[in-house]
């Protein structure tokens, strides 16, 4: 699904990532850990096309094809989505109408009809539901005065009515209350699938009891320094992230 | 905004004598040379049919025009105009004007498609019968058709050019024309009352609401022409009307100046809805060429609890110059401004509105969003003034600017007047921007960067497009995603 290849990028000539190397099968639930300002924002940005990033070298390939030659909407209607860590408020656009038009966008992207109004409709409110999200809330600005909660929630309605293949999720954890997290991993847990592949980015384990990965990865200094099961993120729960830190260092 | 000072000894001192005849014998000619003096004036009041009134109406207005100055305090930049290196007439090379529309050019028709004219107008234009627009289709300086005239009047409503209300219904014309914008008003008015060859009339009978919206597309045709419209409205008590006005302009090198009037008056209980969809040639992306706008339109509330609302959405023109305003004479009467105004390019907008509270418990409401792009500047322009009289005069003003990219301005300037004590003015007023991340944001979500840039721009002007008739709505929705085209990316 996804491979990226010794990966460095710097962002107004500060290095951010190293040499990074990852990959992500089909189907495969990863998770990225690692401690603040290794990089894991920087490299969801990277995958799906953030201007400011330069990308010194490397390779990111998603089922064979350059995602670094394409342009952020392009990688969106080839199946990147990214759970921002801070979702950006859009004053004055309705949810609804911003879902309608993101998904129009990518079905056009793709050769496929716009969904009809009813259709669409019924799809979201399922989404909404699932996801606990008032129905009402779908008619305010995106995101404008919604609560950190809400909006990382919204983000997973996004998220599922988008149906990418590559979903990155960043730090969709933080800000989130036990009962807000459950809800969220459930909305992920239901659209996991075998042809779907998910990177997790996390800080803390706590989220990974309820999304569990497949495999681990830990990230320091922008490069992974380990990868392996899920136990891995016990262990860094247990001994923190100093080993990585000295050792990249 | 200060007023033009003139003397009765200025005028005087214009030899008023110094005019020859020349060229004025040819009537037939279907354009007057370049430049103006009184035979200029004279053509135009002749080629237009005018009575003598009007002639001498229009040129008692040039020769004050003569003692005025060119404004300059508008935040507007601009090469001098040679006011004598224009030309002042130009008719479509058609004599008569057509009694059906198979007699139109079809030329005319091919460019009011191209212009994006709704099919439901273009049916209109086609002869289809059973549309509820009436449009009043102005090309160059004459009407070529006007339509729906019977309908409008069996209701009683008059809506023709105003050259045919100046022919036939001059006690009309002589009540109202100049009380809402005086010849003297501005530089720009002076020169309109002067040489203005178009433009519509409409008179709305008491207790009559217009059968349908009444709207006209103005173009600008020939090369270097000027365009001097003149419209005058007139709802009369207990009366409604609606009324849009669209303007397209073909690409062109030269700046075009044009210097419209329109004046509205709504009498005891009556209400006037004007809109404007404004998309004249902008100029190139170097900021050569494209059209200076100079316009004065003014509306009087004349009558008790009358209202005039003002609806614009100007996307075109290199310079803006435009302050529809309202005169609340009458007691509980309401004025309402509704603005969208987009720059791009080296476009420069300066806009705004007046809202003169003179009567008791009059209200005004003025909302406005600016958006600027590339190089453009934006200004927002507005007095709120409180006359000693206007016991309970209230206006909320909120005046919001969005700029897209960091080498555009925008500009936000609000006076407010108020001579008695019980007035309550409120103004709110914000500048965003959209930024790098909103708009990555966007695009992670699979819309093209044009696509967002139009969705977010949509949610900062709904309030407005929200108060054009629905059809027209959708149309500017389109036609301010087109004019900020390459704005982004
Ligand atoms: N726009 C930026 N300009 C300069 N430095 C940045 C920028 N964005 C991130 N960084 C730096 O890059 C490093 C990695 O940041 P980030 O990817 O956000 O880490 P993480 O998500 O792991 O906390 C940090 O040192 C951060 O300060
Ligand atoms: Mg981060």
């Amino acid at each position: 699904m996804l491979e990226i290849r010794n990966l460095h990028v710097q962002i107004e000539d500060k290095k951010i990532l190293n040499g990074l190397n990852l990959t992500v099968h089909d189907g495969e639930v990863a998770a990225i850990m690692g401690p603040n300002g290794s990089g894991k924002s920087t490299l969801s940005y990277v995958i799906a096309g953030k201007d400011d990033y330069e990308v010194l070298d490397g390779e990111i390939l998603l089922n064979g094809e350059n995602l670094l030659d394409m342009e952020p909407d392009a990688r969106a209607a080839a199946g990147v989505f990214l759970a921002f860590q801070y979702p950006l408020e859009i004053p004055g656009v309705a949810t609804m109408t911003f879902l309608k038009a993101a998904l129009n966008a990518q079905r056009k992207a793709r050769g496929d009809d716009e969904l009809s109004t009813p259709d669409f409709m019924k799809r979201v409110r399922a989404g909404a539901e699932r996801l606990h999200i008032p129905q009402d809330m779908l008619k305010r600005a995106l995101n404008v005065g919604f609560s950190g909660g809400e909006k990382k929630r919204m983000e997973i309605l996004q998220m599922a009515l988008l149906e990418p293949t590559f979903c990155i999720l960043d730090e969709t954890d933080s800000g989130l209350d036990i009962d807000a997290l459950k809800i969220a991993a459930d909305g992920v847990n239901a659209l996991r699938d075998p042809k779907r592949s998910f990177l997790v980015i996390t800080h803390y384990q706590r989220l990974l009891n309820y999304i569990v990965p497949d495999t681990v990865h830990v990230m320091s200094s922008g490069q992974v320094v380990k990868s392996g099961g899920k136990e891995l993120a016990l262990e860094l729960e247990a001994n923190g992230y100093a080993d990585y830190r000295s050792q990249a260092a | 905004m200060p007023a033009v000072q003139e003397t009765v000894e200025q005028v005087r001192s214009i030899d008023v004598d110094q005019y020859k005849y020349g060229f004025i014998t040819d009537i037939e000619m279907d354009k007057a040379p370049k430049g103006l003096n009184e035979d200029i004036v004279r053509f135009i009041s002749a080629k237009k049919g005018d009575p003598a009134w009007m002639t001498e109406w229009r040129l008692d207005a040039y020769r004050r025009w003569l003692t005025m100055q060119e404004p300059t305090w508008a935040r507007v930049e601009y090469p001098k105009i040679d006011f004598n290196d224009l030309y002042y007439y130009a008719a479509p090379k058609k004599k008569e004007g057509p009694k059906s529309l198979d007699e139109i050019d079809p030329a005319i028709l091919e460019t009011y498609k191209k212009l994006g004219i709704p099919l439901r107008e273009q049916e209109m234009l086609a002869g289809v019968q059973n549309t509820r627009v009436a449009v009043d289709a102005v090309f160059d300086s004459v009407s070529v058709v006007t339509t729906f005239k019977d309908e409008l009047k069996k209701a009683g409503v008059i809506f023709c050019s105003i050259s045919e209300a100046i022919r036939e219904h001059p006690e009309l014309v002589r009540q109202y024309l100049g009380t809402v914008v005086p010849v003297t008003d501005n530089f720009y008015a002076t020169l309109n009352s002067a040489v203005f060859t178009d433009g519509s009339f409409v008179y709305v009978p008491p207790g009559v609401r217009c059968p349908m919206e009444l709207s006209t597309y103005f173009r600008i045709n020939e090369k270097d022409t000027g365009q001097f419209e003149r419209t005058l409205i007139i709802a009369d008590k207990g009366s409604y009307v609606s009324y849009l006005e669209g303007c397209t302009a073909p690409q062109r090198d030269e700046n075009q100046l044009h210097a419209a009037v329109v004046e509205l008056i709504a009498l005891d209980d009556a209400e006037i809805k004007y809109s404007t969809v404004q998309n004249w040639y902008p100029g190139d992306a170097q900021g050569k060429g494209g059209v200076y706008n100079f316009v004065t339109k003014r509306g009087d509330c004349r009558g008790a609890n009358s209202k005039i609302s003002w609806t614009q959405v100007e996307t075109g023109s290199a310079i803006t110059w435009k302050y529809p305003s309202c005169i609340l004479r009458g007691d509980n009467s309401r004025g309402e401004f509704y603005s969208i105004a987009v720059s791009n390019g080296y476009q420069q907008v300066d806009s705004g509105t007046k809202m003169i509270h003179l009567g008791k418990n009059t209200s005004s409401r003025i909302i406005s969003k600016g958006i600027s792009a590339g190089r453009s500047q934006n200004t927002y322009r507005g007095l709120v003034s409180a006359h000693r009289k206007a016991t309970g005069a209230r206006n909320f003003t909120n005046c919001d600017s969005l700029l897209i990219g960091d080498q555009c301005g925008a500009h936000t300037v609000p006076y407010i007047e108020s001579k008695n004590a019980s007035a309550i003015f409120e103004h709110e007023a914000t500048t965003s921007k959209i930024s790098e991340d909103q708009l990555f944001y966007c695009l992670q979500r699979g819309l093209s960067a044009e696509e967002a840039t139009a969705l977010i721009v949509n949610g900062f002007v709904k309030d407005v497009l929200q108060q054009l008739p629905m059809e027209f709505a959708v149309e500017a929705q389109k036609l301010i995603s087109i004019s900020l085209e390459g704005s982004v990316g």
